[in-house]
């Protein structure tokens, strides 16, 4: 069974699925990304699924689940790389990964990372004043 | 048809053929129906000669056998065929077209009253009505055929033609629909909507529905499909040219488009687009009368 690198950049994840993705290898993802995401306290996690020509429901589940996981490990996703086909079959099973985030290709998605961290920051700061105040 | 009788209307008719076709150019061109502007005169005689010479070619072989199905009326249902489809091409009524059998009526029962004798006339008549009738029918037919099948052209032109995706910015994308949604038409869009956002690396995408006569439940799913597959290449949607009427059929159905941003219109959506991808539009000569106002 092939397993999928995980990269560390800073505080993100970077995950690139360059192989045929089967149930096993999908699954085995999901374990080693919750646990890279705990181990090295990723802020945000992005998938490139740009060599994936066939996306099943199974696989389109456990990224709709990978990015449910990885928001309570308070870390979020970007799906980057989707190919046309791709999406057209996604949104004609129904899953249309509503709590997914996605972006055109690592470049975008990563600059979608650093702005939802920013947002998030800007958030805390905001909120520690209203406490302060 | 029997066998005797269509024999001797071949022989009348091929004795005499000269004569009718002259008499029978004749009456179409006196005829009111006659596009003179559509066909010239030599072109409608040759094709009154070539009908008539495999008319008799077919009475003689076999006048019996059933004119719109037997092998022996085949020269002629081709010819006329051609006729009417290039008649319909050319813009002519059905009635004009169906007239080119019928107007040799006159000449024929003329020439039958004088060449044929008077116990015989009855039933001659009534065999050259019968074909001549029936191929007056098959005219139609072909014409409408003819008819049919430009218009299915048409409708794939149509199809072709109406799903062009324009980038109005660096980075934003517009989608005019005009006409109704199917599925099969969604398909093309969509297709060609996440081609257009690959090529040109766009984050926006701005689709108007100004031209979309009515939006039911079905053509709302499509557009939320359309939407939801460019969300899935990182590329945002807007909705734009909602026209009143079609805001409120969208409320009344209960159609769900609340994650999607829409506008009354294109400029709104671009100017939303823009604001987006961090640029915004000022006048240009603005600064200038601040300064001189100074």
């Amino acid at each position: 069974m092939q397993s999928i690198p995980i990269l560390k950049m800073g505080s993100f994840l970077l995950v690139s699925i360059q192989v045929d993705m089967d149930d096993r290898t999908a699954m085995s993802l999901q374990d080693d990304l919750t646990s890279a995401i705990v181990k090295h306290r990723a802020k945000g996690v992005l998938i490139d699924i740009s060599s994936l020509d066939v996306v099943d429901s199974f696989i389109g589940r456990m990224l709709a689940n990978t990015a449910a996981m990885a928001r309570i490990l308070d870390a979020d996703t970007v799906v980057v790389g989707m190919q046309p086909s791709v999406a057209i079959t996604l949104v004609e099973l129904g899953l249309s990964l509503k709590g997914v985030r996605s972006a055109l290709n690592v470049e975008r998605g990563m600059e979608l990372l650093k702005s939802i961290a920013r947002d998030t920051l800007a958030e805390a700061d905001q909120a520690d004043a209203g406490y302060e105040s | 048809m029997a066998e005797s009788q269509s024999t001797v209307l071949a022989g009348v008719l091929r004795e005499h053929s000269d004569e009718i076709a002259r008499e029978w150019v004749r009456l179409q061109q006196n005829d009111l129906t006659l596009r003179n502007n559509l066909l010239r005169a030599g072109e409608l005689e040759q094709q009154c000669r070539e009908f008539l010479a495999a008319l008799v070619n077919a009475l003689q072989n076999g006048g019996g056998a059933d004119v719109l199905r037997s092998e022996t009326w085949a020269p002629v249902r081709e010819l006329l065929s051609g006729i009417s489809r290039t008649r319909a091409r050319q813009g002519f009524t059905p009635t004009e077209t169906a007239m080119f059998v019928f107007s040799l009526k006159q000449p024929v029962f003329d020439l039958l009253r004088r060449e044929v004798k008077s116990d015989e006339l009855a039933d001659i008549s009534w065999a050259a009505t019968t074909v001549l009738d029936a191929l007056g029918l098959y005219t139609t037919e072909t014409y409408q055929r003819g008819r049919e099948e430009i218009i299915a052209r048409q409708q794939q032109e149509l199809l072709e033609l109406s799903t062009p995706v324009v980038q109005l910015w660096h980075g934003v994308l517009a989608l005019p629909l005009i006409g109704t949604l199917d599925s099969a038409r969604t398909q093309v869009v969509m297709e060609s909507l996440l081609q257009a956002v690959v090529e040109t690396g766009s984050q926006i995408a701005i689709i108007d529905i100004t031209g979309v006569p009515v939006v039911d439940t079905l053509v709302a799913q499509h557009l939320l499909k359309t939407v939801a597959a460019a969300r899935l290449m990182g590329a945002d949607c807007i909705i734009s040219g909602i026209r009143p009427q079609i805001a409120q059929t969208i409320v009344h159905l209960g159609v769900e488009i609340n994650d999607v941003i829409t506008k009354a219109t294109l400029a709104d959506a671009f100017a939303i687009a823009l604001t987006r991808i961090g640029l915004h539009v000022t006048r240009k000569n603005a600064p200038r009368r601040e300064a001189a106002a100074e």
